[in-house]
């Protein structure tokens, strides 16, 4: 602040403290002014903050949400074929560790009366996991159990007892412990684990059901790596699925960052506004300081510095404060907390000094061009 | 007197009412546009998740088993019953018809193609133009199946016409424009379709070609309905035989895709319709994420730009302390000096009010136009609530300042040691 060695002779110790009571006393002497202005920059910074760190983490907390529609990559045989012995093997080393992949084997057996039905062989554990919206009165667990349609029951298993099935002239004894419902071709069809249908038919799966998270470009690129490992498979995002998502997400966003902007616009408007209020106030001392041959210079650095100062002591606590809003949104609606952005905290302590040096810089203007005398007479 | 004070006092402080009206009126402002946005979320949403396609299924009632792997269907061609084309129609005679978006029905049927294999021809609609009374309207896969893109374009529904799955298309090496050999009869290639689906490897084509392949006029296998529905509670889940007649009449009321699908079950004879469980169990749980996210944003804007409102408000009474005590000193009483203060707030909080009401019902529309293509207007009914709520804002902001300002010693107040 001072350049000239005149100046710089007279900023020793006495002058900083001094600089420092008048900061320190015009906060105190006027404690419900100070406050107001202080109110309405925590208030904005929080604000500002809650709706940042949600922005940044709602994608992740929908994609979330989004998993539950169930698999976004199918993998296949082409044409038909059952897939390579290692091809769940090599699925598994491409995606993340959330990530599921899960195998089906299809085949057509035939019931006791001659009827045909579509039999399917999958690991019930991880399709549990996968397809949330399946309807299943209970979970199959040990062998020779079988998870029956709703459709397919009424053929193969009317009265629930333990049916007989055949394929290829091999028979197997199922019982039916528990009924599917999904209003999709699932309910025409019969599961039974994978282990049991391969002992049975000798059939390989021919399709693996992934559920790969990230964004959609993410995703895209595990298609992609997918493809390069199995050569002799079809690796294809489920488009509807992905479209879907894609689509919701995109406009949610958008939705967010609009409301985002206004209410940050509003907050910053409000400080304007009130900090303004809250400098011009203070002509008075403006004018005294003047009158008693402060330069312009150490004026505009007083009330800089003050303005500084509250816009960053208004951001820290509004920042703890809009932390605190977002964490409780989270946990409210999605039931797990909004993780705090430490890298939002020097974008919205930027902010908000900003706006405060702006809202002093305003008052300031108007008042250099006024004579101290007429400050001081009240007019 | 009272009048002319508060008239002297918006003339000759034109700054700072102007600062503490704009405070208000963009808190009203951004108030009214979340507002409006949060309470037309859900529709909005729900439209876009029609993104997903459709949410029921009808079928025939007595209808035999799909013996369908990987979207190949091995049943034989003679099986099965079916529904009937011009009782499709009736959809939009039943009471939810508003929230049906769109639906589409199907019919797989076998056809030879120039190499002698077999593959399946899907009968359908693309966006076929119907009657219903005096009704008219469009519907078809471009409306229920979004996902689908063709390359070239879609084949108007009463045309000779056919769409090829770009897999059967790379196949045969056709091209949009060629001509393909359908069962005997020579097609042209309207356009390419992908749909990441079974349809890939499949022909599609307009309904009437189906059925004059299967030669039964008017057959349809399967009917693809796009319905908007409400989240699922306790008494969409209930069976609705087991209601009473007041329930039930709340039940059917509601449009819950199980009674949407009671209602399509009513309009299409002999069918059963079926909720599509990965569609319509999950469109529900995102409605109500977005849904809360958005009400809770709506709650924190709400909250800030009340407080935002009330820092304003009191900034421009604590700049007046001289004049309350000038008031006092002249032996105006607190009651008077009160009023005055609050008849000065209330004034700008019905201006800002109403400034800040249409800048944000207009700001609404501009975000519902940008990002959902669509309007979102606003309830007329919120105006008289916004307007309450912009004065109590106002009036709890100033309280307080206003309580210090009269409470102040006038020969303090004067002298500028507040």
């Amino acid at each position: 602040m001072s350049a000239s060695p005149n100046l710089g002779r007279r900023a020793q110790a006495p002058h900083t403290s001094m600089f420092v009571r008048m900061l320190l006393r015009a906060a105190v002497l006027r404690r419900g002014r100070a406050a107001s202005a202080l109110v309405a920059m925590v208030v904005a910074a929080a604000v500002a903050t809650a709706m940042l760190n949600l922005y940044v983490d709602v994608q992740a907390k929908l994609h979330r949400e989004f998993r539950n529609y169930g698999a976004n990559i199918v993998v296949v045989g082409k044409d038909g074929q059952s897939l390579p012995a290692d091809a769940l093997a090599k699925v598994e080393t491409q995606i993340r560790n959330n990530d599921m992949a899960v195998p089906f084997a299809y085949a057509i057996a035939r019931t006791g009366d001659g009827q045909s039905v579509v039999i399917a062989g999958t690991d019930f554990e991880q399709v549990r996991k996968l397809n949330h919206w399946w309807s299943v009165t209970a979970w199959p667990g040990h062998t020779n159990d079988a998870l029956v349609g709703v459709r397919a029951g009424s053929v193969v298993s009317p009265d629930g007892k333990p049916f007989n099935l055949s394929f290829q002239g091999r028979t197997i004894r199922l019982s039916a412990v528990g009924t599917l419902q999904t209003g999709a071709a699932e309910d025409s069809r019969v599961f039974i684990s994978l282990k049991d249908f391969e002992v049975w038919t000798g059939v390989h799966p021919s399709t693996i059901e992934i559920a790969a998270s990230g964004s959609p470009d993410e995703v895209r690129a595990t298609v992609v790596r997918l493809a390069q490992v199995l050569p002799s498979a079809d690796v294809r995002p489920v488009r509807q699925i992905m479209e879907g998502e894609a689509r919701v997400l995109g406009k949610t966003r958008s939705t967010l960052l609009a409301a985002a902007a206004l209410i940050i616009l509003t907050a910053a408007l409000c400080v304007l506004s009130t900090l303004m209020g809250w400098v011009f106030d203070r002509r008075r001392d403006f004018a005294i300081m003047k009158a008693l041959g402060a330069s312009e210079r150490l004026i505009g650095g007083f009330f800089a510095a003050e303005a500084a100062a509250l816009g960053t002591v208004g951001a820290i606590l509004g920042f703890a404060i809009g932390v605190g809003v977002a964490a409780w949104i989270g946990r409210v609606n999605f039931h797990a907390p909004v993780v705090p952005r430490f890298n939002v905290l020097p974008l919205v302590v930027a902010g908000s000094v900003a706006v405060a040096l702006l809202s002093a810089s305003i008052p300031m203007s108007l008042l250099r061009r006024v004579q101290p005398a007429t400050i001081l007479r009240g007019e | 007197m009272f009048l002319r004070l508060v008239y002297e006092s918006f003339r000759r402080q034109k700054r700072r009412k102007l600062l503490a009206g704009l405070a208000i009126t963009l808190g009203v402002g951004a108030a009214t546009a979340m507002i409006a946005v949060a309470t037309d979320i859900g529709d909005k949403i729900n439209r876009e998740l029609r993104t997903y396609g459709a949410n029921l299924l009808v079928t025939p009632q007595e209808d035999t088993l799909d013996l369908q792997i990987g979207g190949v269907d091995l049943k034989p061609l003679s099986d099965g019953t079916y529904l009937n084309e011009a009782d499709l129609p009736k959809i939009r005679g039943t009471f939810w018809h508003h929230n049906i978006v769109g639906f589409s029905p199907m019919l797989p049927v076998k056809v030879s193609v120039r190499n002698g294999k077999d593959v399946t021809l899907l009968g359908t609609y693309f966006s076929k133009q119907l009657t219903f009374g005096k009704e008219d309207f469009v519907t078809g896969v471009r409306i229920t199946h979004p996902w689908w893109k063709v390359e070239g374009a879609w084949p108007g529904d009463n045309s000779q016409d056919v769409l090829l799955g770009e897999n059967l298309a790379a196949k045969l090496g056709d091209k949009p424009g060629d001509q393909v050999e359908l069962a005997g009869q020579a097609h042209r290639v309207a356009g390419i379709l992908s749909t990441g689906g079974a349809e890939d490897s499949q022909v599609v084509a307009p309904l009437h070609l189906a059925q004059q392949v299967l030669g039964k006029p008017g057959a349809v296998r399967r009917l693809y309905v796009s319905a908007m529905t409400k989240p699922e509670d306790a008494l969409a889940r209930r069976d609705p035989k087991t209601m009473n007649p007041e329930l039930f009449d709340r039940w059917y009321c509601s449009p819950y895709v199980q009674s949407i699908a009671f209602q399509l079950q009513e309009a299409i004879p002999h069918s059963h319709a079926e909720q599509i469980r990965q569609v319509a169990q999950n469109e529900g749980t995102v409605l109500s994420r977005i849904k809360g996210l958005m009400l809770l944003v709506t709650l924190a804007a709400l909250l800030a730009s009340a407080l935002a409102v009330s820092a304003a408000m009191a900034t421009t009474i604590f700049e007046r302390r001289q004049e309350v005590g000038l008031m006092k000193a002249l032996g105006a009483g607190s009651l008077p000096i009160g009023a005055l203060f609050f008849a000065e707030a209330a004034l700008l909080a019905l201006f800002g009010g109403i400034v800040g009401f249409a800048g944000g019902a207009l700001l609404a529309q501009q975000i519902g136009r940008a990002i959902f293509g669509s309007q979102i207007s606003i309830e007329p009914v919120l105006f008289p609530f916004i307007l309450g709520i912009a004065v109590l804002v106002t009036f709890a902001g100033s309280a307080l300042a206003i309580r210090r300002a009269v409470k102040l010693d006038p020969v303090y107040a004067l002298r500028g040691e507040a």
